[in-house]
């Protein structure tokens, strides 16, 4: 691994093992993300994101989550093979999360400050003052005022919430930040001053980050890279400018016809037919298939192999393996 | 905090008068003449007429209450059919005692049903998690009159190590306290093993999780807070439940506590000794309650910060 | 196995009640803990109704005998005899008549006053629900099974007063129950789309709120019957039960006290009974409520 190399995912696999069935939540995942970099994880909900980033700090609830196979590498060691207590050294320290939901992912019978400070007192040598300082000079920076330090989480609106959680997860300064759709649940306007409180902080802390999102506004404004997912599998991977002057799989080419646009004057969105496959009963062959409008019979049969279509743009479509003629042109 | 205490406490004084007007209520429908029961069978029909009077007998139902309800304001409730003392004085000396065996079981429940319940929300589905539950509903299933025999056959009369009854000292306390506890340990257990799993499903703990907090401390820390605010309800309900239980407890250990000396009443048919300590166990329910909802407030910051 | 899913789909159409209960039973049945304590419920409920059959009342269950009292278990008496040389197992049969009586019919009692209180005052809310809920939190404030002693005490001990007794000590319970059910139903939009409609309180009541408020109630009311066996044996145990010679687990008990020390059977028997009948319902009432709340059960 190259010494700019932060993370590198190869072939990981999770299921996720239920009464009704194997859920395939990831399959054959691979990833590569530098020292600084943001990499946008796009797909719709059940996509496979969430599971991917919670198998990096490996907290797959087990059970019913598995993680099947596959390497995770994350400063040169193997994540997936390192003892829990080291894993847990990593978390919070190295590696970062920070969840969807603000308004649930706070104790709520801790002050925000003991929370902030207790991953600092758990990871740095310091006393319990030290941390509790430090942690007031993180509140500061996420921009709430010191004076409501001992406040409990029931105290700060939805936007304040989120606030104390990049405080929490930036606290000691990782590596790696793991955003996990940070704005979905906030208001629109707050969604902005989060989404720029973060872009400023990971410059600052110099951190790279994984964005989940299911948003490419979000997305352009500030990822370098883009992997969009679907049904558990990356089908297109590229630089953020590539992907949005170019997109190539039919999936993300749907993605892209269901945002209205200012600059074209169209009458109807056009949206992707059809829904996520059931997660218990993926479809054979290219799973997006029964949804896509180039699908030929052979789409059905044959799982389509990585392409990389020029400047490291990779395509997972039948299509570019020159096995299918496109119905129209791309 | 103290408005929140305060208000709890005023909110006391209606809930004991209107537990006195039930229990009063009741009690005044027992069949035969207090008045006949205290002189005896033989009296002349003039004295029975005259102390009828006297105790304001004759008085119509709610005129008896409000008096009933003055004297007990002023700590009288009445003189006790059978020995003649004043019965708050009766119930009172038993207090004591109860007290003892309900702290005593309770003690024993808690320390038992709460690590026990959080083993088994940890090791879901584990053997130690089959077995606890497994006691557990055997535990809740005793009748725990049953279980004090079935502990005096094999420790008083068989092996002979423990006292059967009565109450001298640290070892008598030991069984009626067991028996008392066990039924309270077993739902404590399993309120405490279903709370931790609720809670353990939850977002912060996976955030605490995601800092890198030891998995100890995330289920003594994180979880068994949030946990503890269910938990603790149930304690306090379990008290009225423990204190009822003593009754029971009292009897098969001729322990001597109020509930004892209300079987005792009520076989004499001595109706203000039953009447009062309904009420005084009762009341002593309500203050325990009272006090479980001030911690309550201390373990939630949501439900306090309602009162500041 | 494609038949019952067409069904199921049908009354997924028709009545919402129906398919709930359908879909609740269904998932009860993959429970076997509580269909083993449905089992024992079922022998003990058979047991209770062909008492006679088993063992006449007169001739076995209240049969004394000078000259077998307080035997061991044997081929003739299974379970032994007691201080009156009376059959332990033709009582305990007779017995549970009393105690699965008392526990059902005092529940069923509770259920209907209690579930009533409290669906009037969830679904009125103001003032009438802040009364009855008030007089409930009194009822509360003593504990249940002083509350039945009282009552026992003051009215004397036979099968109707134990079953008012026991049932009244446990009305707010289920009132509290109730009312916690409507107030979530009340503000559901099916709800203000029945009112849009133009549905009477009454109909809204019948219609909607009774049949959502249900699961909740049978679970509690299950677990009640438990709890409502257990007191009528503790009133029992201290003198308040059904006058004597009539069989009744706490009674037996009772008597068997004296003689813990050379004829223990007389007690451990009637209270191996009880606990039985208990794990039973308990078993039952576990799995209702994991069967409706399959969450919980993860």
């Amino acid at each position: 691994m190259d010494d700019n190399k932060i993370l590198e995912i190869k072939d990981l696999v999770v299921h996720y093992i239920t009464d009704e069935g194997v859920v395939e939540a990831v399959n054959g995942f691979n990833v590569e993300l530098n020292k600084r970099e943001t990499l946008g994880l796009v797909g719709e909900t059940g996509a496979g994101k969430t599971t991917t980033a919670l198998s990096i700090l490996r907290l797959v609830p087990n059970p019913p989550g598995k993680i099947i196979s596959g390497d995770i590498h994350f400063n040169g060691e193997n994540l997936l093979e390192v003892e829990e207590e080291r894993m847990r050294q990593i978390r919070g320290n190295q590696i970062s999360m920070i969840f969807q939901d603000p308004m649930t992912s706070l104790n709520p019978v801790m002050t925000v400050v003991e929370q902030i400070a207790e991953g600092i007192r758990i990871h740095q040598e310091v006393g319990a003052k030290e941390s509790i300082e430090r942690a007031e000079t993180m509140l500061e920076l996420v921009g709430i005022p010191k004076e409501r330090a001992n406040n409990y989480p029931h105290e700060f609106s939805g936007g304040m919430k989120q606030r104390v959680i990049i405080a929490i997860a930036l606290a000691c300064n990782p590596s790696l930040l793991i955003a996990d759709e940070p704005t979905t649940a906030l208001d629109v306007t707050i969604q902005a001053q989060v989404l720029e409180l973060m872009r400023d902080l990971k410059k600052e802390f110099s951190t790279a980050m994984i964005l989940i999102t299911h948003d490419l506004g979000v997305v352009a404004e500030i990822c370098d890279k883009v992997a969009v997912m679907y049904a558990g599998e990356i089908i297109e991977y590229a630089a953020i400018e590539d992907l949005f002057e170019e997109p190539k799989h039919p999936y993300t080419v749907g993605l892209f016809g269901s945002i209205p646009s200012l600059d074209k004057n169209v009458n109807r969105l056009d949206p992707i037919k059809g829904l996520m496959p059931e997660p218990t009963d993926l479809p054979s062959g290219c799973k997006f298939h029964p949804r896509c409008p180039h699908a030929d019979p052979i789409c059905s049969k044959q799982d389509p192999l990585t392409t990389d279509v020029g400047g490291n743009h990779q395509v997972r479509c039948l299509i570019y393996e020159g096995l299918v003629e496109p119905k129209e042109v791309l | 905090m103290y408005k929140y205490v305060l208000r709890r406490l005023l909110y006391l004084i209606p809930v004991i008068i209107g537990v006195t007007f039930i229990v009063f209520t009741i009690m005044h429908f027992t069949p035969g003449d207090p008045a006949q029961l205290i002189l005896g069978e033989s009296a002349p029909e003039e004295a029975v007429e005259q102390l009828r009077e006297e105790m304001g007998l004759n008085d119509p139902f709610f005129v008896q209450y409000f008096t009933f309800l003055g004297n007990a304001a002023r700590g009288d409730f009445g003189t006790s059919y059978n020995t003649k003392n004043p019965v708050f004085d009766e119930v009172f000396a038993r207090f004591p005692a109860t007290l003892k065996l309900t702290i005593a079981g309770m003690i024993i429940a808690i320390a038992i049903g709460i690590p026990v319940g959080i083993i088994s929300a940890t090791k879901q589905y584990s053997i130690t998690d089959n077995v606890a539950m497994i006691l557990a509903l055997l535990g809740v299933s005793m009748p725990n009159f049953w279980l004090g025999l079935m502990l005096i056959l094999l420790f008083s009369v068989n092996l002979g190590v423990l006292p059967s009854g009565g109450d001298a000292g640290f070892t008598s306390l030991i069984l009626p306290a067991i028996t008392l506890g066990t039924g309270v340990a077993a739902i404590i257990t399993r309120m405490t093993r279903s709370s931790m799993l609720e809670v353990v499903r939850q977002d912060y703990i996976r955030t605490a999780r995601a800092k890198g907090v030891p998995e100890k401390e995330v289920i003594n820390k994180h979880a068994l807070k949030n946990a503890l605010i269910p938990i603790v309800t149930i304690i306090g309900l379990q008290f009225g439940s423990l204190l009822g239980g003593a009754v029971l407890t009292e009897t098969v250990f001729t322990w001597p506590g109020i509930g004892r000396l209300m079987v005792e009443s009520i076989r004499r048919k001595d109706t203000p000794t039953v009447l009062a300590s309904v009420i005084f166990l009762s009341l002593t329910f309500s203050i325990v309650n009272l006090f479980i909802d001030v911690l309550y407030a201390y373990l939630d910051p949501r439900i306090k910060s309602q009162y500041q | 196995m494609d038949n019952k899913e067409m069904i199921n789909g049908i009354e997924v159409k028709t009545t919402k009640k129906r398919s709930q209960l359908a879909e609740i039973w269904r998932r009860l049945k993959k429970n076997k803990l509580a269909m083993v304590g449905l089992g024992i419920l079922i022998i003990l409920v058979l047991f209770a109704i062909f008492a006679n059959v088993i063992a006449d009342y007169d001739d076995v269950a209240i049969q004394q005998n000078t000259a077998i009292r307080r035997q061991g278990p044997s081929s003739s008496n299974w379970l032994g005899t007691d201080h009156l040389g009376r059959d332990i197992f033709a009582r305990i049969i007779h017995g549970s008549r009393v105690s699965l009586l008392v526990g059902f019919v005092a529940v069923g009692f509770a259920l209907i006053i209690g579930g009533l209180l409290g669906a009037i005052a969830g679904f009125y809310g103001g003032r009438i629900d802040n009364t009855i809920m008030r007089i409930m939190d009194v009822f509360l404030a003593i504990p249940s099974i002083l509350l039945a002693i009282a009552i026992v005490a003051a009215l004397g001990g036979n099968l109707f007063n134990l079953m008012i007794a026991v049932g009244v000590s446990s009305i707010p319970r289920y009132a509290r129950i109730v009312r916690a059910s409507v107030i979530t139903v009340k503000d559901e939009e099916f709800i203000e789309a029945a009112r849009a409609i133009g549905a009477t309180d009454s109909r809204i009541i019948r219609k909607h709120i009774i049949p959502n408020a249900l699961a909740p109630v049978i679970v509690q009311g299950t677990l009640g019957v438990a709890g409502a066996i257990l007191s009528t044996s503790g009133l029992a145990f201290i003198g308040l039960g059904i006058p004597k010679p009539q069989p009744e687990w706490g009674a037996m008990l009772s008597d068997g006290r004296e003689f813990l020390r050379h004829a223990p059977h007389i007690t451990t028997f009637p209270g191996i009974a009880i606990m039985i009948t208990i794990l039973s319902l308990n078993l039952l009432g576990d799995g209702l409520r994991d069967a409706l709340d399959p969450r919980l059960k993860q």
